[in-house]
């Protein structure tokens, strides 16, 4: 009689999450028993729950159905529907994991040097990372929405961090409101779903949306809702006021967490959302996204161009980024799909490793994250000023590094479903985003050092810079692995 | 069959609960006001009680009378009642309360001088007089048991949060 209400699938599909669960409550408790030199030995426990996570999804990539005995399985479904593992929830639960643990790396000497050492952030940040997973794996509005909401909630207190900085604050402030907002905006239309369905599944949401009458007002204001609050959660225009803000008044090694894990899980969400329960009225969203689309590339170059703010200008160029991904959602074919996939993973290491550059530009007295600080990089540390070049190169995509083949393949399923004018206006922003962010490299190799302060390159920072570094090269020389994983990984959406 | 007991329970709980809602509105004293705010909500969970949805009764005396209440005692003790006390009760915006009870009065009174075919009445909800605890438990710990656990750890972080964020100096 138990199994009906739970049974041993359940637990191992949550398996990574609750691990990850176990690990956060364990750094709080052993947070209190450390020095304060010993703080971290929190990002090490942190980064074993990472581990342990990781190693419970199993060998890449599809590890955890084999692990159960169930390998022809394509999914597995949990909670009587409420979750489902198939390949693209597992693939994205590698990017958070990856994400997360790049994060903790990095972060480990920038809160010693802030002073604000302490267990609550890792925990903090490995519970977003199950929010996240969550978003990957839902099939259930409540279920979707709740993880949805402890990722940000998450998100907003790490923004604001730094009590004693006040950009920190008003960062964590405004990002909370307007996010708080787009929550409700979003949750009106999945009340709409359901109230159109009857139902919180997004399966059954499905056919019920497909027997409506084509043009039907109510699914209308669900559609529009829904978009509003997801083009919120990815940053695109017109929603995106926050995020330049918030990237940039938020501790450096937040933004590199919160532009890639959140903005991969909110992606994850979008595509979830507009290939189930909205997949058969893609004539309402499709104009909406398209034209998303193209004003979120315009801003989002355009506006970077004028910053004198790294870390504001990565915000201007993530907003940018959001818009070339949801130009996969418009072309919708299975090269789209796999573009984002690759494009998300991508941009991972090379955010992440650009950002990493930037965390260890902070010094004791040295936020390090104007275009200034970087003048003459090179002179004092040529393995930081490279390897912000061959990140920066990557976020533009330039061959041979990993950006140009998420962008390639978003580019070339335009071109196949015959949307020759987005492409053509795609590739030009490219050129134009070339320009800002050779703005940081002629501050880094051309102009005179203005003091002598060094980039401290800790254990911690070598390491995810190695990462990024290697991964950038290598999914950028040869490919084809993480082709064939996001080939395997769309399959399992679009059947 | 139809006792005259069930509608005279009614009466006095609704008149419990009218006279203590106004009663908690037009005390001076802070406290006094919390006190009669807690007859009013204990006449709902009699009302409740009434219509056989004994889940919502308990929980209406575990979270509103146990918790929220005793919420308000604190906030109550932390701001000065003195003070408070010597200021005008009422805002004195008489002419737009008259007006709007009055519409709230014409709208209710027009749909009982129609009675029942003024309203749409869905199917009642205690007709079929399940035990709503066990539909409850079924729903919380069985079709949304993963969404429930989620919240927890919602509130955690929210907890943990607020310590962080608000917490003087933790040196």
């Amino acid at each position: 009689m138990l199994n009906e209400y739970f049974s041993s699938v359940d637990l191992l599909v949550l398996k990574p999450a609750i691990l990850l669960t176990l690990f956060a409550i364990g750094v709080l408790l052993t947070d209190l028993m450390l020095e304060p030199e010993q703080k971290y030995l929190n990002a090490v426990m942190a980064l074993a729950g990472v581990g342990f996570a990781a190693y419970s999804l199993g060998p890449w990539p599809l590890g955890l159905q084999h692990q159960m005995g169930m390998a022809g399985a394509d999914a597995l479904e949990a909670f009587r529907g409420a979750v489902i593992v198939d390949s693209f929830g597992i693939y994205f639960m590698w990017l958070f994991l990856i994400a997360a643990a790049l994060s903790i790396l990095i972060s480990i000497r920038y809160l010693e040097i802030e002073g604000e050492h302490r267990g609550e952030y890792y925990a903090i940040m490995l519970l977003a990372t199950v929010g996240m997973m969550i978003l990957a794996i839902g099939m259930d509005l409540i279920t979707l929405f709740m993880g949805l909401e402890l990722m940000v909630i998450s998100i907003y207190i790490l923004t604001g961090y730094l009590r004693r900085d006040r950009r920190s604050n008003e960062a964590a402030l405004k990002y909370l409101l307007l996010g708080a907002f787009s929550s409700g905006i979003l949750l009106y239309g999945m009340s709409l779903l359901y109230g159109l369905s009857g139902s919180t599944d997004l399966r059954i949401i499905a056919s019920s949306i497909s027997q409506r009458p084509a043009g039907d007002p109510l699914v209308l204001i669900a559609v529009i809702t829904i978009c509003g609050g997801l083009f919120f959660k990815i940053g695109a225009v017109p929603f995106h006021q926050w995020l330049p803000d918030a990237y940039e008044g938020a501790p450096h090694c937040v933004t590199a967490f919160m532009s890639v894990g959140p903005k991969a899980a909110a992606f994850a969400l979008l595509i979830r959302m507009f290939l189930v329960p909205l997949a058969s009225v893609r004539d309402v969203w499709l104009p909406l996204v398209i034209g998303v689309a193209i004003a979120t590339m315009t801003i989002g170059n355009l506006a970077a161009i004028t910053q004198s703010n790294v870390k504001r200008m990565l915000g201007y160029s993530a907003i940018s980024h959001a818009g070339y991904m949801l130009l996969g959602i418009v072309s919708g074919n299975e090269n789209g799909l796999k573009g984002i996939m690759i494009y998300l993973m991508v941009y991972a290491f090379m955010n992440l490793g650009a950002m990493a550059v930037i965390v260890a530009m902070r010094r004791k007295d040295i936020i390090g994250d104007e275009i200034d600080d970087f003048a003459g990089l090179v002179y004092k540390s040529p393995t930081a000023a490279v390897l912000m070049l061959i990140f920066l190169l990557s976020l533009a995509g330039i061959p041979p590094t990993a950006g140009f083949i998420g962008k390639y393949f978003i580019f070339l399923s335009l071109i196949e479903t015959g949307h020759y004018g987005l492409a053509v206006v795609a590739v030009l922003y490219v050129a134009v985003s070339l320009y800002y962010y050779f703005q940081i490299v002629t501050s880094m190799f051309t102009r005179e050092a203005t003091d002598n302060v060094v980039p401290a390159l800790s254990p911690g920072i070598r390491l995810a810079l190695g990462v990024s570094l290697a991964m950038t090269l290598f999914i950028g020389l040869y490919p084809n692995p993480i082709i064939e994983v996001a080939g395997n990984t769309v399959a399992s959406i679009l059947r | 069959m139809q006792s005259v007991l069930p509608s005279l329970f009614f009466y006095a709980l609704a008149t419990m609960i009218l006279v203590s809602a106004v009663v908690t509105i037009t005390r001076r004293n802070a406290v006094h006001s919390v006190i009669w705010l807690i007859s009013t909500l204990l006449g709902i969970a009699g009302l409740f009680l009434h219509q056989h949805a004994e889940f919502l009764a308990a929980v209406q005396v575990i979270v509103y009378i146990g918790g929220i209440t005793v919420l308000f005692l604190f906030v109550i003790m932390l701001v000065n009642l003195d003070e408070a006390a010597k200021k005008k009760q009422f805002a004195g915006q008489w002419k737009i309360v008259v007006i709007c009870a009055g519409a709230l009065l014409a709208e209710l009174g027009f749909f009982i001088f129609k009675g029942a075919e003024g309203f749409y009445f869905a199917e009642p909800a205690g007709g079929s007089l399940q035990p709503n605890t066990q539909l409850i438990a079924l729903a919380l710990y069985r079709d949304y048991l993963l969404p429930f656990e989620l919240a927890s750890l919602l509130l955690l972080v929210a907890m943990i949060g607020a310590v962080v964020l608000a917490k003087k100096d933790l040196k």
